[in-house]
C-alpha cells in the first residue's frame, strides 16, 4: 500500500511486513445518558499494520480516548462499543469471553496513559508493581519478576535501582518512562499511547518520543498515538487519522496530511500552530467550538465551524447540511470524508 | 511623556524562597529552595513580553509576585514609578489590583461554577465601583462584547459549566479587564485549551494589546506561542533569566544554550525528529541552596571549566540582549 510506503519514506524504517495488526471495523461506542444515548465514535474504520505508529488527532470531546479505551477494552458503563467490530489479528474482540478479553490486555494490547501519576499506585513500591502485572498473566517468582523489572527501566532509561521507588519520588518523565516500561513488558505487538508526554516539559517530551522511537526499531511493536498535537504528529507518526466529533474526516501518511490537507478541519488545524520558523502571518484558527455528541448537527458535523459552508452555493449547501460525508479516497493512502473536497473543491 | 510614565511595571532583583521541608535533623538549617533569584525586567504600555521556560522554572511564581499573591524574599515591584510596599494595606492592595490583574491556566478553576457569567464580571465592577449600579448590565455586555463573547445577553446569564473552555478564557479575560487594568499577568492562558481555540485567544491578546494599550506577562511553555504574540522574550531556567532580549532576534539566534535546548526540542514539523541535538542529562536539584557555577552547567554542551566554579551573570549582548553564559555572553570587563 502506498500510504505504507509513504511512511516508510518519511521515517526510513522498512520494518512494515504490510501485515494487518488490528483492524476496526465500522466501530461505533456510545454513552447511555437519560436521554437518548451519546455516540462517541460513530462508525470508525481505521486499520494498524504490525510496526507502524499510526497518529490519531483531535480536539477534546472527540472521541479519540474512547476509540482506544474500546481497542484496550475498558470501556466502563455507561460507555459501551454498540457496533461494528474490533479485530485483532482477526479475531473480534468483543466475542472474547472475560478472561481471554483479560489475557489479550496486556499481553497483546498494552497502554500508556496521559497521567504517569494516576496510572501508579503511589503506596506500592514501582517493581512490586511490576510484578503485580507479571505475575497477573504468567507463573514467575517474585525474584525474577523483579529482575526482568530492572530490565525493562534500563531499557527506557532509568537506573535499575528504581525498582526500590516509589512513584512520588520519580520526576514526571522518569514516571512517565516507567509506565512506559509497564506497557511494553509482555511484549505486546500494539501499543496504544494516549496523550503520552501531554503533561511534560518539551525537552523531556522529545526525550521520550526519540525513546520510543528507539524501542519500536528495537522490539517492533506498533504505535497508536492518541494525541491533541497534531504538530508532534507530523514528526513522530507514519500515519494520521483526523477525528472530529466521533469521526475520522482524513487519513493520509503524515507527510502527505503536512503537505497537503485536504479537509477545511484538517486544514483549520494545520493553522491552528503558529510556525516556530519561518515567516509569520496572523492566524485564524477555527472559529466556533466542537459541537455536543449529544446533539450534533445534521450532514456534515463540521458544516457550522466550516467557511466553505454558505447558502450561496445552494446545492452544495444543501448537501452539506443534511447528507453525512463519507470516506472517499482522493489520492494514495489518502481518504477524506468531505461534499467540497468530492465537488472538485473551492 | 515621562520614563516614569512611559514604564509601566518594573521589577528589579525580585528573589523568593521557599522553605522546603525534609531537612534531615531538626537542628540542621532547613533547606532553601531559590524559586526566583534576582529577576528584572519592565513590563510596557501595549507590549506582550512572554516568559518561558520549564515546568519548575519558576516561571509561575514570578507572574504570583507580581501579582502579590506571594510576598517576595528580596527586590522591588515598582509601579507607577513608585516602589511597592512589602505587605500593603487594604487600600493599596486595591489600587495596586486594580492596574494589575491576572489570568490563570485552568478556566475550569478559576470562575466560580455556582455563579453565573454577569454575577463574575460584574463583581470587580462593584468591588473597585468602576461604575454605577444602573450602568452595570450595559459594561457587563461591551466587555463580553469585547472578548468576542456574543451575543453577550445569552452570555451573561450563563454558568461557567454552559460554556467550552475557549469560552471561559475569555470571561476570564472579561473579568480581567472589567477593572480597566494597565497590566495583565497572563499565566499558561491557553495550555487547557484545545488547540483549534488556542488561536483565538492568542489573537484576543494581540488586539487588547493594540486597542487598549495594555501591559501583557505572558508565561507559556510554548515557545512558537510566544513568538506568535510577544514582543520581548524572557528564557527562565531554574529560577533565573538567562536570556532576555527582543522576541525574532532570540528565536533567529539564541545565545544561552538552553534556549537553544528548547528550541531544538520544540515540535517543528519542518524539522525531523532526528535533527535535535540533546543534552540527554536530566536536570539535577540545584535550585536547592547554594549552587557553585552556573546552574546549566551539568546540561550544557558548551561547558567551559570557569562554568563549575563561577556563576555567570546576565551580561548583555548586543542591542536589547542579555545572556547569562560565560561561553556565548562573556562580560566585556571580566
Amino acid at each position: 500500500m502506498s500510504g505504507v510506503l509513504a511512511g516508510q519514506a518519511h521515517r526510513d524504517s522498512p520494518v512494515f511486513t504490510g501485515e494487518t495488526l488490528l483492524e476496526l471495523d465500522e466501530l461505533v461506542v456510545e454513552y447511555a445518558t437519560a436521554g437518548k444515548p451519546v455516540r462517541a465514535v460513530d462508525h470508525v474504520n481505521l486499520t494498524i499494520k504490525a510496526g507502524e505508529t499510526v497518529g490519531l488527532a483531535g480536539e477534546s470531546g472527540c472521541g479519540k480516548s474512547t476509540t482506544g479505551n474500546a481497542i484496550m477494552g475498558i470501556l466502563r458503563s455507561p460507555a459501551a462499543v454498540t457496533g461494528g467490530r474490533i479485530l485483532f489479528r482477526g479475531e473480534d474482540i468483543a466475542a472474547l469471553d472475560v478472561e481471554e478479553q483479560r489475557r489479550y490486555r496486556w499481553r497483546n494490547v498494552s497502554m500508556v496513559f496521559q497521567s504517569a501519576m494516576n496510572a501508579l499506585n503511589p503506596v506500592m513500591r514501582v517493581g512490586d508493581q511490576f510484578v503485580d502485572m507479571m505475575q497477573a498473566h504468567e507463573k514467575i517468582q517474585k525474584k525474577d519478576a523483579l529482575e526482568r523489572a530492572g530490565d525493562l527501566l534500563e531499557k527506557v532509561g532509568i537506573d535499575r535501582r528504581r525498582v526500590r521507588s516509589y512513584p512520588h519520588q520519580l520526576s514526571g518523565g522518569m514516571r512517565q518512562r516507567t509506565v512506559i516500561a509497564m506497557a511494553l513488558a509482555l511484549s505486546p505487538e500494539l501499543v496504544i499511547m494516549d496523550e503520552p508526554t501531554t503533561a511534560l516539559d518539551v525537552v523531556v517530551q522529545r526525550e521520550i518520543l526519540l525513546e520510543i522511537e528507539q524501542l519500536q526499531k528495537e522490539l517492533g511493536f506498533a504505535v497508536l498515538f492518541i494525541t491533541h498535537d497534531l504538530s508532534l504528529l507530523v514528526e513522530f507518526a507514519d500515519r494520521i487519522a483526523i477525528m472530529y466529533a466521533g469521526e475520522i474526516i482524513e487519513t493520509a501518511a503524515a507527510r502527505t496530511l503536512f503537505d497537503s490537507p485536504q479537509h477545511p478541519y484538517t486544514v483549520g488545524l494545520m493553522h491552528s500552530f503558529p510556525p516556530l520558523t519561518g515567516p509569520m502571518e496572523r492566524l485564524i484558527g477555527i472559529p466556533g467550538s466542537p459541537p455536543d455528541l449529544a446533539d450534533p448537527p445534521a450532514g456534515c458535523r463540521f458544516h457550522p465551524r466550516c467557511s466553505f459552508c454558505v447558502p450561496e452555493k445552494a446545492h452544495l449547501y444543501a448537501r452539506q447540511t443534511t447528507e453525512r460525508p463519507v470516506l472517499r479516497e482522493v489520492g494514495p493512502g489518502h481518504s477524506v470524508a468531505c461534499h467540497l473536497v468530492e465537488e472538485g473543491g473551492a | 511623556m515621562s520614563a516614569v510614565e512611559d514604564q509601566t511595571l518594573e521589577v528589579v532583583g525580585l528573589s523568593k524562597e521557599f522553605e522546603v521541608p525534609g531537612s534531615e535533623h531538626f537542628w540542621q538549617r532547613r533547606r532553601r529552595l531559590h524559586a526566583v533569584e534576582d529577576v528584572s525586567f519592565t513590563l510596557r504600555p501595549g507590549t506582550i513580553t512572554a516568559l518561558v521556560g520549564e515546568s519548575g522554572s519558576g516561571k509561575t511564581t514570578v507572574a504570583r509576585l507580581l501579582a502579590r499573591l506571594y510576598e517576595p524574599t528580596a527586590g522591588q515591584i515598582m509601579f507607577e514609578g513608585r516602589d511597592q510596599p512589602k505587605r500593603a494595606n487594604r487600600e493599596q492592595n486595591l489600587h495596586y489590583r486594580s492596574q494589575v490583574q491576572m489570568i490563570f491556566q485552568d478556566p475550569f478553576d478559576s470562575l466560580n461554577p455556582v455563579k453565573t457569567v454577569a454575577h463574575l464580571i460584574g463583581r470587580p465592577l462593584r468591588i473597585h465601583k468602576i461604575v454605577p449600579r444602573d450602568q452595570e448590565r450595559e459594561r457587563i455586555h461591551q466587555l463580553l462584547d469585547t472578548v468576542g463573547l456574543v451575543p453577550p445577553d445569552v452570555i451573561a446569564t450563563k454558568y461557567p459549566h454552559e460554556l467550552s473552555g475557549g469560552q471561559r478564557q475569555r470571561v476570564a479575560i472579561a473579568r480581567a479587564l472589567a477593572v480597566q487594568p494597565r497590566v495583565i499577568l497572563a499565566d499558561e492562558p491557553t495550555s487547557m485549551l484545545d488547540v483549534s481555540i488556542r488561536i483565538g485567544v492568542l489573537n484576543l491578546m494581540l488586539r487588547l494589546k493594540e486597542e487598549h494599550d495594555l501591559a501583557f506577562l505572558f508565561v507559556t511553555h510554548d515557545l512558537a506561542s510566544a513568538r506568535y504574540v510577544a514582543d520581548e522574550l524572557l528564557v527562565m531556567y531554574a529560577g533565573q533569566i538567562v536570556e532576555h532580549g527582543p522576541t525574532e532576534t532570540v528565536l533567529q539566534d539564541p545565545l544561552h544554550p538552553y534556549t537553544r535546548l528548547l528550541l531544538s526540542a520544540a515540535p517543528d514539523p519542518n524539522a525531523g525528529l532526528r535533527a535535535a541535538d540533546l543534552a540527554a542529562r536530566t536536570p539535577q536539584d540545584i535550585t536547592v541552596d547554594d549552587a557553585v557555577g552556573c546552574r546549566f552547567v551539568g546540561r550544557c554542551p558548551l561547558a567551559i571549566d570557569v562554568c563549575s566554579t563561577t556563576p555567570p551573570t546576565l551580561a548583555q549582548a548586543g542591542r536589547g540582549r542579555w545572556a547569562r553564559c560565560h561561553v556565548t555572553a562573556p562580560e566585556r570587563n571580566a
